[in-house]
């Protein structure tokens, strides 16, 4: 008997029709398929610019809609919106209670470490801010025991209410942004663009890169088709929309 | 509580009797089957309906969880101005891939291998289950988390690895509920959808091990409490294995899309990852995932997004697992492709809609198909999927009743992202059926009404005569015209239905009265016997 | 126009009262109904049912007897059923394909181009929407599957049923799901069948309405089924017996589901 690639392709071409690859397991051979084209006719992109009011003030709604909390701030507010998010953390917890209700020492923060190191300059003194990267990673035990993470992003969906990241430097392994309670993604406005096939386009230039396409923290629905947000992904997600980049 | 299982998974603790295919009565979530085959388990769909339909709780929760995500499903839709144009991108896409699935499936291979996974084939079940299992052996993992995914159910994977000392764990809410409670799911997207939050409680409190002794049946609880008990294991699991929502040819991309973050978890934490993917589930371009994660999200939970995709090409350095298996499964879906008409099952991407739209499955459930795969698709798709075993072979095997469990209404291919035609499909396998049965021996009462029938209905004046004959009946329904008793296979009718009683003059009596004869026109209404 | 009737087997054996109120409603907007007899069937059953081999012969006799309107004799066919007009559109041709007829395909579908299902005809071919029908009764529309998703007929009988004089027409709560018929299906899956039947005559009962309408007979025949067996007295009507009452020429309501007055009860419908 040949290997299971061989036989499986064989399989297949007889499914087709292709004469001589042998039969299905069920002893048949099909016909060829006579597909038609591809029609393109859906939107190819919106009707508004990236980064537009418009655009923006609709990606605000998708994400309140998701139980996301938003901040629009400009450039300068930055770190200092980012500082007093931190900050709050370390006042008593909020919502269920985490495993690592460590309050007493100064909230611990993990960063990619390419991330614009301005960004958090006003963070309180005794902020422990861990960084962590594809040579130094630190382990999901580590990443458990911190209580956010401050990302950047690469592309936003307003229509969708979706986040992207591709893991460049500024944005982190999969798992800084996964485990931590609270993600901090921060999205300039002009990376804000209206549709799915607008952003696909713009990730396509590299495909490779492992992505992850953020809409809200987790959730789930699974009883009683009751949305529950929170679930094993960051149970807090805060985008800062930021203007004026 | 009688016994406490840490996520053990429930074939673990799976009767040696091979014939035991339904719950016994000590079972505490109620009688629940327990298959041999994940694609055929319990009688056929009439019979396992009649049971289902009993169950007054199931239907309860069914007719509203289906009722919520039909309501969600057509606001996120109708709010998309192109979905029409996404559709038939869509369904033209799928046309394509089938079409060339021996050069896409190649591509997606180099692909993957290029950027540092390894590409295993699986002819069957059997052969998907050994490789799984030798990856998690040779990684010394006792244990698994795994993602939802309904190839890997198709297939028995979690019993499988059981059976070499593997547990698996499944980490999506739906799915640990169904595992804690030794069941089977009944929905491709929401497995638990036939349990209510009390009924979720129960089963946490008796099977979970750690769930807090006060816990509510409140669903927040209930997920945080899954939330507590899942974590340990993600930290700590070696071995992950999951299915995909697309594979991408071109570049080598595989695409899961889940709302909880255990598929992230999964797919990102343990050092090893091993995906277990249906043939079918290509594209060709990564482009075309512009269409489809538009299509599936909002077809499937009803949402404009699901809250995580996770999209990933082999291996990244030190970014997720380092080593990286994927497994293309046959498994029966080439003796699908090698259909004509049937072929377009496997363009199904598993959102699910169909179910919801479904009146049959809103009434008997999942559980009532005898297939991972219930509803509608899983009308057309678990027959063929066991065709080399008799899916199609005519009525003696269960599945062949499947292609029969529709009233043809139309709901599911209206709702359908991929545009398939399950009404036809599933009148082409009744046909398939009808023909595979011809040559068997032995009074089939079927068969002779229909050619019976065929011979009165294809001469108008043998037409005419079975009306006149029948008009002879028209005293028997009494003064209300009802006939309420009939003899097989109209008992089936009778048992909660009237028939009306024949008419006193047929329509073409009527007629021939009215238009042919040299009778006076005016005369008509006086003339009337019958004015329904 | 010259319409070619095709009465369906089903109206025509058990419930005359459609094609005949099909018939003077067409007469009475000035249209020439042509009855061809050697019609019978349009293969439905045998075809749903899986039972390709026996459909052919009846698509034969169907595609055979109203194959003139092809050529031009007349102008339309029409069919008072959603579900025989959509297996003429969807599956005729195919069937005869299958059997390796070419030709008898190709003539199916001149056919087929030019059958209409009632509400179709008078809305799209005939541009009415106003038919001077008068029906001063609480009446409930059932869509109908398919009507409403193999043909599209959209609420092109819902337009009709609205422009009728004195017409209290109350809409039916989850209109658009299955009543359980699916023809063969409410034998071979009788209990699923008979558990959609219930949602369906409770959503009629709920309505108050004595009367309930369809554009299908063989729908109107399993829910009251229903409702004749529940002993509710809603009566089902066909779509066609609605539209075809004036005030000169009523369409009387029976006492029950199924019963019929031996003869036309013309002052009951003013009450």
């Amino acid at each position: 008997m040949s290997d299971a690639r061989t036989e499986v392709l064989a399989r297949v071409r007889a499914a087709l029709g292709q004469t001589g690859s042998g039969t299905t397991p069920s002893g048949k051979v099909g016909t060829a398929p006579h597909p038609e084209p591809v029609p393109r006719a859906y939107r190819a992109a919106g009707e508004h610019a990236a980064g537009s009011a418009e655009v923006i003030e609709q990606l605000v709604d998708r994400l309140v809609d998701y139980k996301a909390l938003v901040h629009q701030v400009t450039v300068d507010a930055l770190p200092a919106t980012i500082a007093t998010l931190v900050t709050e953390l370390s006042g008593p917890a909020r919502g269920v209670p985490s495993a690592h209700p460590d309050s007493s020492a100064g909230v611990r923060v993990v960063v990619p470490d390419g991330l614009d190191d301005g960004w958090l300059a006003a963070l309180p003194a005794g902020t422990d801010v861990v960084r962590d990267s594809r040579e130094r990673p630190l382990p999901p035990s580590e990443l458990d025991a911190v209580a956010a993470v401050v990302t950047a992003a690469r592309v936003a969906v307003s229509e969708t209410g979706t986040i992207v990241l591709d893991g460049e430097p500024d944005q982190g392994r999969r798992a800084v942004s996964l485990v931590p309670d609270v993600h901090l993604c921060v999205v300039r406005t002009d990376q804000v663009v209206q549709t799915v096939p607008e952003a696909v386009r713009l990730l396509g230039a590299h495909p490779e890169r492992p992505l992850t396409w953020i809409s809200g923290p987790s959730a789930t629905s699974d009883i009683e088709l009751d949305r529950v947000e929170g679930v094993h992904g960051p149970r807090t997600l805060h985008v800062l929309l930021v203007a004026g980049v | 509580m009688s016994r406490t299982f840490l996520g053990l998974p429930r074939t673990l603790r799976r009767p040696d009797d091979a014939d035991a295919r339904h719950g016994t009565p000590d079972e505490p979530f109620g009688p629940v089957p327990h298959p041999q085959e994940p694609l055929r388990w319990g009688d056929d769909f009439p019979a396992a309906a009649k049971q289902t339909l009993k169950n007054d709780q199931l239907r309860r929760n069914l007719g509203h969880a289906t009722q919520v995500i039909r309501t969600k499903r057509a606001a996120v839709v109708g709010e998309v101005p192109d979905w029409e144009a996404l559709r038939d991108t869509g369904s033209a896409v799928k046309q394509q891939v089938m079409a060339q699935l021996p050069d896409l499936l190649q591509q997606l291979e180099e692909n993957v291998v290029a950027r540092g996974g390894v590409v295993h084939w699986a002819r069957d079940a059997a052969e998907a289950n050994r490789i799984v299992a030798d990856i998690a052996k040779v990684k010394g993992a006792d244990e698994v988390v795994k993602v939802k995914s309904m190839a890997t159910q198709e297939i028995g994977l979690n019993e499988a690895l059981a059976d070499e000392g593997i547990a698996a764990i499944e980490t999506d809410l739906a799915e640990l509920i169904v595992q804690l409670a030794d069941d089977m799911p009944s929905h491709i997207l929401v497995p638990a959808i036939h349990r209510n939050r009390s009924e979720i409680r129960d089963i946490f409190l008796a099977r979970m091990g750690d769930a807090p002794p006060d816990l509510s049946d409140v669903p927040r609880e209930l997920a945080m409490a899954a939330r507590a008990h899942l974590r340990r294991k993600f930290l700590s699991a070696k071995v992950a294995v999951s299915g995909a929502n697309f594979a991408v040819a071109d570049t080598g991309t595989l695409a899961v899309v889940e709302s909880e973050g255990n598929g992230r978890m999964c797919l990102t934490l343990p050092e090893t990852l091993v995906t277990v993917m249906g043939i079918e589930k290509l594209v060709p371009t990564f482009d075309d995932l512009e269409v489809f994660l538009q299509l599936l999200p909002r077809s499937s939970t009803g949402e404009r997004m699901n809250p995580y995709t996770s999209l990933w090409t082999g291996v990244t350095p030190g970014d997720g697992p380092q080593e990286f298996h994927l497994v293309l499964l046959d498994n029966g879906r080439t003796d699908v492709l090698a259909d004509e008409v049937g072929r377009a099952a496997l363009h199904c991407i598993r959102c699910s809609a169909c179910l919801n739209v479904c009146p049959v499955y809103e009434r008997v459930g999942g559980h009532a198909y005898g297939s991972v795969y219930p509803g509608p698709i899983g009308a057309i798709l678990t027959p063929q999927l066991t065709a080399s075993t008799g899916g199609v072979s005519g009525h003696h095997d269960p599945n062949a009743s499947l292609p029969y469990a529709s009233t043809l209404c139309g709901a599911c291919y209206e709702v359908c992202p991929v545009k398939i035609d399950i009404p036809s499909i599933l009148v082409d396998l009744r046909a398939r059926e009808v023909d595979a049965d011809r040559s068997s021996r032995g009074v089939d009462p079927w068969k002779t009404a229909m050619k019976a029938a065929s011979w009165v209905m294809a001469d108008g004046d043998r037409f005419a005569l079975a009306g006149r004959a029948a008009t002879l009946g028209s005293g028997l329904g009494g003064r209300d015209h009802a006939i309420s008793v009939a003899p097989p296979p109209a008992s089936g009718w009778t048992r909660s239905r009237d028939l009306p009683a024949p008419p006193r003059q047929t329509f073409r009596q009527w007629w021939a009265a009215e238009h042919t004869a040299p009778v006076e026109q005016a005369g008509t209404v006086e003339t009337e016997g019958d004015d329904r | 126009m010259r319409i070619a009737l095709a009465a369906t087997c089903l109206a025509d054996t058990l419930f005359p009262g459609a094609p005949r109120a099909t018939v003077r409603l067409l007469e009475r907007l000035g249209h020439e109904v042509v009855f061809p007899t050697d019609q019978a069937c349009c293969g439905q059953m045998h075809v749903n049912t899986g039972y390709y081999r026996e459909a052919v012969p009846v698509i034969r006799n169907h595609v055979e007897t109203f194959a003139p309107v092809a050529d031009g004799e007349w102008d339309a066919v029409v069919m008072p059923s959603g579900s025989c007009t959509g297996s003429v559109r969807h599956q005729q041709a195919m069937v005869c394909r299958r059997a390796g007829l070419d030709d008898l395909a190709a003539t199916a579908e001149a056919v087929s181009a030019k059958t209409y299902e009632l509400s179709e005809l008078l809305v799209d071919v005939l541009g009415l929407t106003d038919v001077g029908a008068w029906f001063p009764h609480r009446v409930t529309y059932h869509p109908t599957c398919h009507s409403l998703r193999m043909l599209h007929v959209g609420d092109k009988p819902l337009r009709l049923l609205r422009a009728v004089e004195s017409i209290d027409l109350v809409e039916l709560p989850a209109a658009d799901s299955c009543c359980g018929f699916g023809g063969t299906f409410a034998l071979k899956n009788a209990d699923t069948s008979a558990a959609m039947l219930e949602d369906k005559t409770a959503n009629v009962r709920g309505t108050g309405a004595p009367v309930l309408t369809a554009g299908d007979m063989s729908c109107l025949m399993h829910i009251g089924g229903g409702l004749s067996r529940q002993g509710t007295g809603v009566r089902t009507l066909h779509l066609a017996e609605v539209l075809a009452s004036t005030r000169e020429e009523p369409t009387p309501l029976p006492e029950t589901t199924f019963s019929r007055p031996e003869r036309p009860a013309r002052t009951e419908a003013t009450r």
